[in-house]
């Protein structure tokens, strides 16, 4: 059976599922019953100087019958004394020694920083994070992203922390900016053993229609949360590919964090570099029971591919995340229906109608309604195959032999681009387009 | 014998009925109405005698526009609500679900219909107007599902509407003929009431139509006239004994006054139910959960030629029914203490019924129900004028416009179909409304 341990920037975990910064690591007790559930290690809820929250908290978003696919929440800091946390970590270390505590921090002055980073060492906490992240509350206060949106003040502050940090040190980033890459460097250069990313988007979940407030609404306003769970995960896997990819960060160790509920989301993160991961939402959604799916399906992917360790295969996936201008232009797919699954929705038929580019027909014979693809129309967009609702009814077949390689940079050096408006190297030209007026020919969409 | 006990209070009556289709949970609801793919030109909807666009409604549900898919489905079927429950939506919506395709379960469309329906009806939400009075009247015979679609409809453009009932009640067989477990009597009256104050029509019951002078003065009194009768009692088989009134009913009459007397209805313990049809199931089912023991279908043909949808057929069969196959009945003779139904076995020749010569027989019972097919009304067909009637005494009308040979009579429901289901009569009322509407608007009445 493979070894889940890691050794992350000199924190050690018996695996790597560590529960983030948040609510479920509020205290002792939640942190105590997590490690007992079988997570490998916890980042506490972030200390500094006790806050006061409001009621009430979370906002969700839900899609069809699926609850939770996105939560934000305007909850703060930890609203308890510095030495009950102080205490509960001590606690926490003496049942649990070969798990992970990490102590995430949000001071103001570099005093502060001084001061709590000793607190939290004496504890005995096996690493520190800095949250420079939250993008609600704290910000106003000039913490949390309101750092993290600014390099040159998380770099100081990477540095007043490395100056006195003896365990390790992870720099948790903001998403709430353009280029990652800038506070990611930036944290690099202040020295940071490890970086951890993403925190909360900035947003607005909903808005209640009887009120006219934002959720969740808090005697009748409400403010811009931060945005977690499921909806995020794209997001937060670019922003670890990128960080991973750029060549002064890359080989800072990276704890990938955004929207992970399963094993999959789990060895994602892996394939494009990271080697820990935290989890927020699920926990607050199905609580800390979820991570034996996590765990027994990461157990059966390595061991099905022979992987003895998550180092196996870190940052596998990296080298074919390429920039468009590197893709293969003669690579061609096309879409095809197995008629034997389909059902008759004709959802692709209209989604490639009406969405894409007019590639299915239908008859309207004898009741038969299984549509058919029309090759000569089909780009090999994929979106047919993606509304179809029934397992591996559509598929993308390769048309090309492989051989042929052209790139658009290839392309580029020589000269062989669409350079004027009406280029007859325009990649369109040709295609089938129906003529505008055929569209009111058409029966009433329905 | 399926465990039945004689239902005593209304509660048994409720338990032995329990509803087959019984309103959904908003939770239900929800996670239901999630399920539906909303296919393009769905299938679901072609095979709604109304075409309902349902994708569209399931989705306003799940969006919590509950009120706006109301409206969706009244906007095709002024009966949607009595045809969520009482539709057999397995043949039709459900039927023609794409997930049955793949073996996965239907959407479950019409506990969604119901429940969308049972909402504004509940809240007495009003979702339509009443258009502005034209000037014209119409006189609908029979406010069964035909006649209430045809007034809808009318009020919408602004005719004034009278509605004579030979009953007491509105809605027609939906409240004197369903079997109790598919809707209550409250549930079907409820939408009658609702329509009727959102629509305010009038309806004069316990007024049959059944002289040529009540014809000439509607005839004379109005701009057109929607005939939306039905059909009749239950035929006369012509055997020897069928007039016993102690022993033998028919089985429209059997579960219009099981309707009416619920618990306090009483059933016998041995009941023979002649017929292979829906209404047959539906009185042997029913005999069963009044708790009678034995319940025999007696059918002339074999099994593969009844009549009834698979489904009547096994719940009939679930509830306790026994069925006797090829066998026809000869005669009736009344005991002191019971019936016997003295029978022949048959076989079917190239299609043709012939009697076993020879192979007698007599069943014992407490009570026959005759479930063999319905008068037709052609003594009422004779006081109209130039009316044609078909070679199965059912009135001709034009497919699009419900209109009939005496083109001031328009028709609608079991009377132009010979006998099929409350959404089928939903559909030909609202058909003939607008057929009476271009009909008038193209004369010079």
């Amino acid at each position: 059976m493979a070894d889940l341990s890691i050794d992350f920037a000199g924190i050690k975990a018996p695996n790597p599922f560590w529960l983030a910064s948040a609510p479920p690591t509020n205290s002792g007790y939640q942190i105590m019953k997590a490690f007992d559930a079988g997570w490998g290690g916890a980042v506490w809820k972030t200390l500094g100087v006790p806050v006061v929250n409001v009621s009430s908290r979370y906002g969700g978003v839900n899609y069809r019958d699926t609850r939770l696919m996105g939560l934000n929440n305007i909850e703060l800091i930890s609203d308890r004394p510095l030495s009950d946390n102080l205490r509960e970590i001590t606690e926490v270390k003496k049942h649990f020694p070969n798990h992970a505590v990490i102590a995430s921090l949000m001071v103001e002055s570099k005093k502060e920083w001084h001061e709590i980073i000793k607190m939290v060492e004496d504890a005995g906490a096996d690493g520190i994070e800095l949250n420079f992240g939250c993008p609600h509350g704290m910000c106003e206060r000039g913490m949390g992203s309101a750092v993290g949106q600014e390099p040159e003040v998380l770099k100081l502050i990477v540095e007043w922390v490395m100056e006195v940090a003896k365990i390790p040190v992870i720099t948790k980033l903001s998403p709430n900016i353009s280029h990652i890459t800038d506070p990611g460097l930036a944290s690099v250069q202040g020295g940071t053993n490890a970086i951890s990313l993403v925190n909360t988007f900035k947003s607005i979940v909903g808005i209640d229609l009887d009120s006219f407030a934002p959720y969740p609404v808090v005697d009748g306003k409400g403010s811009n949360g931060g945005y977690c769970g499921p909806a995020i995960k794209p997001i937060a896997l670019n922003m670890v590919r990128e960080l991973a990819q750029h060549r002064e960060i890359a080989g800072t160790p990276i704890s990938g964090i955004g929207g992970i509920e399963t094993w999959r989301d789990v060895v994602e993160f892996i394939l494009l570099g990271a080697t820990s991961v935290q989890v927020c939402t699920a926990a607050m959604h199905y609580g800390f029971g979820i991570v034996r799916e996590m765990e027994a399906g990461l157990h059966s992917f390595m061991d099905e591919r022979g992987y003895k360790t998550i180092y196996d295969f870190v940052g596998l996936a990296l080298p074919n995340v390429k920039e468009w201008k590197d893709l293969n232009l003669k690579h061609k797919v096309v879409a095809s229906i197995d008629e034997s699954k389909c059902v008759g929705c004709q959802l692709c038929y209209i989604a490639c109608e009406d969405g894409a580019h007019q590639a299915i027909g239908i008859t309207e014979l004898d009741g038969n309604r299984i549509p058919h693809i029309i090759e000569d129309n089909c780009v090999g967009c994929n979106l047919c195959s993606l509304v179809c609702p029934v397992e591996e009814c559509i598929t993308m077949v390769k048309q090309d032999d492989g051989k042929e390689f052209v790139s658009w940079a290839q392309r580029t050096n020589a000269n062989d681009v669409p350079t004027t408006f009406d280029d007859p190297r325009a990649g369109g030209l040709g295609h089938y387009v129906p003529e505008p007026a055929l569209a009111l020919t058409k029966r009433r969409s329905r | 014998m399926a465990e039945y006990k004689k239902p005593v209070t209304s509660a048994d009556f409720d338990a032995n009925f329990a509803q087959k289709k019984p309103l959904m949970s908003k939770t239900e609801a929800y996670m239901e109405s999630s399920r539906c793919l909303f296919c393009y030109d769905a299938p679901c909807m072609q095979a709604c005698p109304t075409h309902i666009d349902i994708p569209l409604f399931i989705k306003q549900i799940h969006t919590g526009n509950v009120d706006g898919a109301a409206k969706t489905i009244f906007d095709s079927n002024w009966l949607g609500s009595a045809c969520g429950k009482v539709c057999p939506t397995g043949v039709l919506c459900e039927g023609a679900c794409v997930y049955t395709n793949d073996n996965a379960k239907p959407i479950d469309i019409g506990r969604l219909q119901y429940y969308a329906t049972e909402k504004v009806i509940r809240e007495d939400k009003h979702l339509y107007s009443v258009g502005e009075n034209n000037g014209r009247k119409v006189a609908i015979i029979g406010a069964g599902p035909a006649g209430i679609a045809c007034a809808c409809e009318l009020r919408t453009m602004g005719y004034q509407v009278d509605i004579f009932e030979a009953k007491g009640k509105p809605s027609g067989l939906t409240v004197h003929g369903t079997a109790p477990y598919k809707i209550t009597n409250e549930e079907a009256l409820a939408e009658m009431e609702y329509l009727q104050n959102q629509f305010k029509y009038n309806i004069h019951y316990h007024t049959p139509i059944t002289t040529k002078e009540q014809i000439s003065k509607l005839e004379k009194d109005y701009d057109a006239i929607f005939l939306g009768v039905g059909i009749g009692p239950t035929s006369v088989l012509g055997l020897k004994g069928e007039q016993s009134e102690k022993y033998v009913i028919g089985a429209v009459e059997f579960i219009e006054e099981l309707r009416e007397k619920q618990h306090e209805y009483s059933v016998p313990k041995n009941v023979i139910v002649l017929g292979g049809g829906n209404t047959a199931m539906d009185a042997a089912s029913e005999s069963a959960r009044m708790g009678a023991e034995k319940v025999s279908l007696v059918y002339r043909r074999p099994k593969e030629a009844m009549g009834a949808y698979d489904f009547e057929y096994k719940l009939a069969i679930s509830a306790g029914g026994y069925s006797i196959y090829n066998t026809a009945p000869l005669e009736i003779i009344a005991h002191e203490n019971h019936v016997e139904l003295k029978c022949i076995k048959t076989e079917l020749k190239n299609g043709v019924i012939h009697e076993v010569e020879g192979s007698e027989f007599s069943l014992e019972a407490d009570l026959i129900i005759k479930a063999t097919g319905q008068a037709k009304m052609g003594e009422f067909f004779s006081l109209i004028d130039d009316l044609s009637i078909d070679s199965k005494k059912r009135i001709v009308v034009n497919e699009t416009t419900f209109q009939t040979s005496n083109h001031k009579y328009f028709a609608g429901g079991d009377a132009v179909n010979g006998g099929a289901e409350v959404v089928n009569g939903a559909y030909d009322g609202k058909m003939a409304a607008k057929g009476i509407d271009t009909w008038l608007n193209s004369t010079k009445n």
